[in-house]
């Protein structure tokens, strides 16, 4: 499947990138970030610290442990700072 | 209801004259609104990145919720994202109730939702260079005092 990946604040910084396509049998969010930290060292980084990575499948709020079956947009974000 | 997410500069005097303005079975009007703050080593510039899309859907589940939580006519959330200097509103959150203990509990429960559960990110940038605002324990614990069965 093809994923619409996008990253924000400090991620979308280090990563480089506020979105991209990836193609992925990931079957969980978790299998993703180890996909994409395994690509490269700037991926690597930016997921380091998984206890300050948000994740939205499809623009809901959820856990790493949260399925991709028939997902078609994943963001990764830190803690929202918002109001 | 009504959520607006914008980078447009917004008056609240004019938002709150127009709200719940036709209704009379309302009798308590509460707003909040939140002003970028200047900093001890001279704040120049607040930068705010939202996410197009889930920011409105995730004001609008945290709205419902409210709406749904306590007895409200109605409620009202204005946003703003970009670049943005000290003293400059940020953002809004009016409610309306026939009592007020149901206007003021609804108001800090969007509050507390929009600052740990919209998707913003702040970054403060100074003289001596950009910092991302990090999120703060007390605002997660705050979202504590409103559990109950309600989720967003």
């Amino acid at each position: 499947m093809t994923l619409n990946v996008l990253y924000f604040a400090w991620l979308r910084e280090r990563i480089g990138l506020s979105s991209e396509a990836v193609d992925t049998d990931a079957e969980t969010v978790a299998d993703l970030v180890n996909e994409l930290r395994e690509r490269e060292d700037r991926y690597d980084l930016a997921f380091s610290d998984m206890a300050s990575v948000r994740v939205a499948v499809d623009q809901e709020l959820t856990s790493l442990d949260a399925s991709l079956a028939g997902a078609r947009e994943v963001a990764f974000f830190p803690p929202m700072t918002g109001g | 209801m009504q959520v607006r997410v914008q980078s447009e500069p917004f008056e609240p005097g004019e938002v709150l004259s127009g709200f719940a303005r036709e209704r009379t079975d309302q009798g308590a009007v509460v707003t909040f609104t939140g002003v970028v703050r200047n900093v001890a080593d001279g704040l120049s510039i607040m930068e705010i990145e939202h996410y197009p899309g889930m920011t409105e859907r995730a004001i609008t589940g945290i709205v419902e919720t409210a709406m749904e939580r306590w007895s409200l006519g109605d409620a009202t959330v204005i946003h703003r994202y970009g670049r943005l200097k000290a003293g400059e509103v940020i953002m809004m959150v009016a409610t309306c109730a026939p009592h007020r203990g149901d206007a003021f509990a609804a108001a800090e429960f969007l509050m507390d939702y929009l600052k740990s559960r919209a998707p913003f990110w702040k970054k403060e940038v100074t003289a001596s260079g950009e910092t991302w605002v990090e999120a703060k324990d007390e605002d997660e614990d705050a979202l504590g005092r409103w559990s109950t069965s309600d989720q967003v």
